[in-house]
């Protein structure tokens, strides 16, 4: 029978596998498609509690409507800063792009 | 194990999607084309091939699936292959929520969602992802200059076909397909072209530019970008191509008979199904009359138009329709 | 098994394998088309968890334009002609048992807390679209509006970044 701890365990190897993509990827985007898995991973979380734990209002369901939503805003902010950065540093992997340090 | 014939219920109706939008949209569709335009440039079509040409599209599909599958030698084959599944299969998925007619026992629909016009736009936008990957998997200047400048194309008009559906949503109070014809019946209701005509001509041009057709095919013309995104591809998977292409165009025009045009409703001396199948011959037909009578655009006027001109335009109707449905309605 | 159960196994499949593709595949392009049926496979527990109108959204949004997004800036950087750089830096070792301590730790915790059963025999109120509108308009309206504000800044802040310097 499908409980709540079935989906929460999906949700937690989801966010572990976005985590793993955000410390170990050198290219840029990679780390964008990490973090996207990792507000996916908390999205399922969010719509599994709302389904076993509190059906009767539906503040899951609007909490990850949000957070889909500003998902968006950040990779839309995130590609464009690639881009801009793309452009002036002719690279795209984080560990090249180290001018800051001394 | 009941749920077996659940899922043997579902692939029965994934076949008979497949094969109606194949043999419909596909077929007939493209024979159709071919003697519209022959028809508005004085000529005569395809002739030869069965009575009046009727046989041409399947003698062309029998002569594309013995052709040989070329891939280019530094391809992405992974990309190249599964470019060629992800088009059709959106295609196929927008038929799920529009309904054909109705029964003495409920609405001809596969299932009437809950959040069917959404789910439309969904599927609609699934198309982008295939024409990106074939136009980087053919590893040809053309076909990613050409898959690229369709992806920009498609993400720009979903906006105010979005909106369009949206405004019709709004007028009748659901996103599910059937209420929203059944909104449309009735004694004080009119067809939604009548209380809308704005809105249908945008979501005209905008279908037109999310099928890629002309006045909006600069990413396939024949004399720009050889075949644009699918260059590269012959045989049998170009013949996917056309079957996604002409089943998009078809489910764009059913969704527009459904929002607009009343869906299935008529006169009761005709069957609703067929009253369903005339309209939506109707709108292909003005579909394939624009193509044969404008030029093409450029890209940065498609884009501009869309951006400065359709989306305001759209919003601004939209605004409109919540105030008169708020204040004047209720 | 209870079709159910079946469904929700497959999904999960699926959305764990494209994952693990994404994070451990070479060419990034392979990546950023392995995401694709990561997030369809999100929107399938979706379906299982009754939210439907977040699962259109998902597809709309996620699957629709984040993805195609994600390709563009992909072929506007060097993605294509640098598929032959090392895609994993040096700490991956580190990485992993740090991914893995934590998926522990939170099975761990899901696992083991007794969480609370819903009311025996309460059936579930129907999500509709228009509860949810209404609820964006009732309960929900500051958090609607300020997100509204999100997107234009973003919309703004987005092109101003992205833009050429001529």
């Amino acid at each position: 029978m499908l409980g709540l701890t079935h989906y929460l365990v999906v949700a937690a190897l989801l966010f572990a596998l976005g985590l793993f993509a955000v410390v170990t990827r050198r290219n840029s985007v990679t780390i964008l498609m990490g973090i996207e898995l990792m507000l996916n991973a908390a999205n399922i979380n969010l719509v599994a509690f709302n389904k076993y734990a509190a059906p009767g209002a539906m503040q899951g369901q609007i909490f990850a409507l949000i957070v889909i939503t500003l998902a968006a805003c950040e990779a839309a902010v995130g590609l464009a800063l690639v881009l801009a950065a793309y452009r002036t540093l002719e690279t795209v992997y984080v560990d090249e792009i180290n001018i800051m340090k001394w | 194990m009941s749920w077996g014939w659940e899922v043997l219920r579902a692939a029965a109706g994934t076949v008979i999607i497949f094969s109606g939008v194949a043999l419909v949209a596909a077929m007939f569709g493209v024979l159709l084309e071919r003697k519209i335009s022959a028809w508005m440039q004085s000529r005569l079509g395809p002739k030869h091939v069965g009575p009046q040409g009727l046989l041409q599209t399947l003698a062309d599909t029998i002569k594309l699936l013995q052709k040989e599958n070329i891939v280019p030698t530094r391809a992405d084959r992974t990309i190249f292959a599964s470019a060629v599944i992800v088009v059709p299969l959106a295609a196929l998925l927008d038929y799920v929520v529009i309904p054909f007619g109705t029964t003495r026992s409920g609405p001809l629909i596969f299932r009437d969602l809950n959040i069917g016009v959404l789910y439309f736009a969904a599927t609609s936008s699934l198309v982008v992802i295939g024409i990106l990957m074939a136009g980087w998997g053919s590893n040809n200047k053309y076909a990613l200059l050409g898959g690229l400048r369709s992806a920009a194309q498609m993400v720009t008009y979903e906006i105010p076909m979005g909106v369009v559906l949206v405004t019709v949503a709004l007028l009748a109070g659901s996103l599910s397909t059937v209420t929203i014809v059944n909104g449309q019946s009735g004694p004080h209701h009119l067809w939604y072209v009548l209380e809308q005509p704005v809105a249908f001509v945008i979501f005209l041009i905008a279908a037109t530019a999310e099928v890629n057709r002309v006045p909006f095919d600069l990413v396939e013309a024949e004399s720009e970008l050889v075949a644009g995104y699918f260059s590269e591809y012959s045989g049998m998977r170009f013949a996917l191509f056309q079957l996604g292409e002409y089943g998009e165009m078809f489910a764009m025009a059913a969704m527009a008979v459904t929002l607009f045009l009343g869906g299935w409703l008529g006169l009761p001396f005709l069957p609703p199904v067929l009253w369903f199948v005339i309209k939506l011959y109707a709108v292909i037909f003005v579909f394939m009359w624009v193509r044969w009578t404008y030029p093409r655009f450029r890209i940065d006027q498609m884009l501009s138009f869309s951006w400065k001109v359709l989306i305001p335009v759209s919003v601004l109707n939209l605004v409109v329709t919540a105030f008169f449905v708020i204040v004047v309605r209720r | 098994m209870s079709g159910e159960a079946v469904v929700f196994y497959l999904l999960a499949a699926v959305t764990l394998g494209s994952g693990a593709v994404i994070v451990t595949s070479g060419n990034i392009v392979h990546a950023a088309a392995a995401l694709v049926p990561a997030l369809l496979g999100v929107t399938g527990l979706y379906i299982l968890l009754n939210a439907e109108f977040v699962a259109g959204i998902q597809v709309l949004i996620y699957a629709g334009a984040i993805t195609v997004l994600i390709l563009f800036a992909i072929m506007l950087t060097e993605g294509g002609t640098g598929l032959g750089g090392r895609q994993r830096n040096e700490q991956t070792a580190v990485g992993a048992a740090v991914a893995a301590a934590m998926a522990a730790l939170l099975i761990a915790v899901a696992v083991r807390t007794n969480w609370a059963p819903p009311a025996a025999g309460a059936t579930l109120p129907s999500y509709t679209p228009g509860a949810i509108g209404q609820s964006f308009l009732g309960r929900n309206i500051l958090v609607f509006e300020g997100t509204s504000i999100v997107l234009l800044v973003s919309l703004m802040g987005a092109i101003m970044i992205a833009r050429r310097e001529d």
